[in-house]
């Protein structure tokens, strides 16, 4: 049974998007296409999720999603909010 | 990009590069090796001097510092040596730190101060719109350099080992996987790290010497890069022309905060008599 | 309980700043003011501070600012052509309002000049050494006591409103030793940059547009705020708008004109009934005093009024004395640089008489009593 093939859902920020075209030139499938200078997915069901449109991308513009998987909340010393003094929390 | 867009400043983006030019694929590709390293935001401080490049720090959600053009390893130095704990990066450009920020970049790897150095190559001196710079290739064109640069540029890679800074790598806005690598690794280094990214200018340095797109550029960097490994088995002829990325220098040597504090706390037990107000000068304390 | 202590005024500045809480010095060696960066390479590990002797001025000036910015009280010091270095970034440290203190040991200049001889030739430029209007306070000792207590003062300007702060020695001040009383460090007034309470909603420069000082909050501490050398608004961003640079650059100047009757400081000799008057700062005025005091002997009713905060100039005070007195003698060791401020602030109330000394040598008091007997210059 060959494996269920992934599919992805490609979110853009049009605001931020300046169709500089990098991300339709280098997609290896071919995916990514330029409507009145934003990108957009004309063949979405083509996308491997190689993300190189996003990491590629100048302008932070555009993420690929892998649809049907919840990623989990990354907890790092960041998130930490210093407003909120540690000794709160003990309560 | 969704999880290390947390490490943007959200409210100031869009940015101001212009559309295909490099330092965006650059700033993205330290913010992922951040995100990876998952480093306290409250811990960073970016540093950057004067030009295109330098405006990067604005769009990140750390303690950011715009400062003079050139000098923005001096001011980094200043932070990195009175807070050790901080993590400090520098984002700087061609011109910024190898033309008038030189002195500065040569003292701080000399010194192997933790500091990590992100140089955004664009060849050109955008900000300023598009006079060469030191690392403009000779024969390349720019608005001050109308007949052809006949200087010859830096290797930054080798100016940066004689130097003595530990960590340097090379990689391009193509190559932003492996540049997101160069330089996770290079903020693991503790010491000077430099990573230098060639970064595509269609504005200037594209439009001037008819290089066409910022695709047609970044694919410039595609077929003339060769990675360090890969060379290593390539003969002349057929490096002709190409240039290195990759991890070019990767050896610890003792890093120049720790060493002083070290240094400084033996002097500190010597003397704990000493009250915080109460400080007698040497020359005079009898 | 004070001590007794012979002192070079170098060594005093050290102190005074170590007293006021130094813990950041970053320098480059260059004569008169080689002994501070020596004495703080010492002192400083003592007390857990950090000494850097950077690749030139230009660095020392960013290094400083950057140690500030993160809670470091920071200092440098140099000379003449250190200061020129210096300029560009002792601008930004006014832009940004990081609070900094920078020694700066006249020398003969310009250029290479005299290194060891005593000069008064950067008056203008502490004030106007960098470009644009900008705000900077410029104090000048004018014995070795004075080095340690203007150099507490200029860290506690430097806090309290977050300015550049210029101790305007020369290579006389710098150099000599006195017999010098030190106070009790403890009871030593040392004030600290007012910080905000918690990262929540922090404008890192937000403040009262009538010379208002922004709440100061340190790099590291999960601030995440934006310092930049461009014109910026209450957030630290970058700002073009016209009106937005109108109120910062307004704000910036006022701070220093609300503080200038709060940090004034001068001293005078004998001027209750004095009919010339002499003005002299620094090494000039200590030639100036014992001229004075010649005079008085001699039945003379000359007075000297010494001041020690250059910029801002104590225009006040002077005024009120110009108009009681028919003579007015400016002995400086330049071609006349604090003079045109003194000719400003007098006016026509009394004619001023220029005595300029510029052959690297001090002033001998018999030089200024010869002027002030009304004798030919």
């Amino acid at each position: 049974m060959s494996e269920q093939k992934k599919s992805f859902e490609h979110i853009v920020r049009e605001r931020w998007c300046k169709g500089c075209n990098i991300c339709v030139a280098f997609c290896p499938k071919q995916v990514l296409a330029l409507r009145n200078g934003k990108v957009y997915a004309a063949h979405p069901e083509l996308c491997i999720g190689c993300r190189l449109c996003e990491i590629r991308c100048p302008d932070f513009a555009i993420e690929i999603h892998e649809k049907g998987v919840q990623k989990p909340e990354s907890q790092d010393a960041s998130d930490v909010d210093h407003t909120i003094p540690p000794e709160a929390k003990h309560a | 990009m969704s999880d290390s867009l947390k490490y943007f400043r959200e409210n100031r983006l869009p940015h101001i590069w212009c559309p295909g030019c490099g330092h965006g694929t650059v700033t993205g590709a330290l913010v992922r090796a951040i995100a990876k390293l998952k480093l306290d935001k409250n811990k960073i401080v970016v540093v950057s001097g004067i030009g295109c490049s330098s405006r990067a720090p604005g769009y990140l959600d750390f303690d950011t510092l715009h400062t003079t053009h050139g000098r923005a390893l001096a001011f980094a130095t200043g932070i990195k040596l009175s807070r050790p704990e901080l993590k400090v990066i520098v984002m700087t450009g061609d011109g910024d730190c190898t033309a008038i920020g030189g002195n500065h970049f040569i003292h701080a790897a000399r010194r192997n101060i933790d500091i990590t150095t992100i140089l955004m190559n664009n060849n050109i001196y955008g900000m300023t719109s598009g006079q060469y710079s030191p690392m403009t290739p000779k024969g390349m064109l720019g608005t001050t350099a109308p007949y052809g640069n006949t200087e010859r540029s830096f290797d930054l890679a080798k100016l940066s080992i004689a130097a003595g800074a530990t960590y340097v790598a090379r990689a391009t806005a193509y190559h932003a996987v492996l540049l997101e690598e160069l330089i996770e690794k290079a903020l693991l280094n503790p010491g000077f790290s430099v990573v230098e990214a060639l970064s595509q200018c269609p504005t200037y340095y594209g439009r001037k010497n008819k290089l066409g797109t910022p695709v047609d550029m970044m694919t410039w960097f595609k077929d003339h890069a060769v990675n360090i490994k890969a060379a290593a088995v390539m003969s002349p002829e057929k490096l002709e022309g190409k240039f290195l990325i990759g991890e070019m220098h990767n050896s610890p040597e003792p890093e120049f905060t720790a060493e002083y504090s070290a240094l400084a706390e033996g002097v500190r037990r010597k003397f704990d008599s000493f009250q915080g107000g109460l400080r007698e000068c040497a020359q005079n304390s009898d | 309980m004070p001590s007794v202590k012979l002192m070079q005024g170098n060594e005093a500045c050290t102190l005074g700043a170590l007293t006021a809480g130094l813990d950041f010095f970053a320098g480059y060696p260059i004569t008169p003011s080689t002994e501070i960066a020596e004495l703080c390479a010492e002192e400083l590990p003592k007390v857990g501070g950090k000494f850097i002797q950077m690749e030139d001025e230009i660095a020392s000036m960013a290094a400083i600012i950057g140690a500030s910015l993160t809670g470091r009280k920071a200092m440098t010091a140099t000379s003449g052509p250190g200061f020129s270095l210096m300029q560009e970034n002792i601008g930004y440290a006014s832009l940004a309002e990081v609070p900094v203190v920078i020694i700066n040991v006249q020398r003969v200049g310009p250029s290479t000049g005299m290194p060891t001889s005593p000069s008064q030739g950067e008056v203008m430029q502490a004030r106007w050494g960098t470009h644009g209007d900008h705000p900077v306070v410029v104090l000048a000792p004018g014995n070795v006591k004075e080095c340690f207590d203007l150099t507490v003062k200029a860290f506690n300007i430097a806090e309290d409103y977050r300015i550049p702060v210029v101790v305007l020695t020369d290579e006389v001040i710098g150099h000599m030793r006195e017999k010098v009383v030190l106070p009790d460090f403890e009871t030593v007034k040392v004030t600290r940059r007012k910080a905000p309470a918690s990262p929540g909603g922090y404008k890192p420069y937000e403040a009262d547009p009538d010379g208002g000082v922004p709440l100061m909050a340190s790099f590291g501490q999960g601030y995440r705020y934006h310092v930049t050398g461009l014109f910026h608004d209450e957030t630290g961003f970058p700002s073009n708008r016209g009106d937005v640079a109108d109120v910062l650059i307004r704000r910036l100047m006022k701070k220093v004109e609300n503080a200038e009757p709060l940090i004034r400081d001068y001293a005078t000799e004998s001027i209750e009934d004095c009919e010339i008057l002499v003005v002299a700062f620094g090494s000039s005025a200590m030639s100036s005093l014992s001229a004075v005091r010649q005079a008085r002997a001699k039945g003379i009713k000359v007075g000297l009024f010494r001041p020690k905060t250059i910029w801002p100039f104590p225009e006040e005070p002077l005024r009120e004395l110009s108009s009681q007195v028919k003579r007015v003698i400016v002995p400086e060791m330049n071609l006349g640089q604090l003079v045109l401020e003194i000719e400003r602030v007098i006016g026509c109330r009394a004619p001023v008489e220029r005595l300029s000394k510029v052959n690297g040598e001090l002033f001998k008091p018999e030089e200024i009593l010869f002027v002030i007997m009304g004798g030919e210059k």
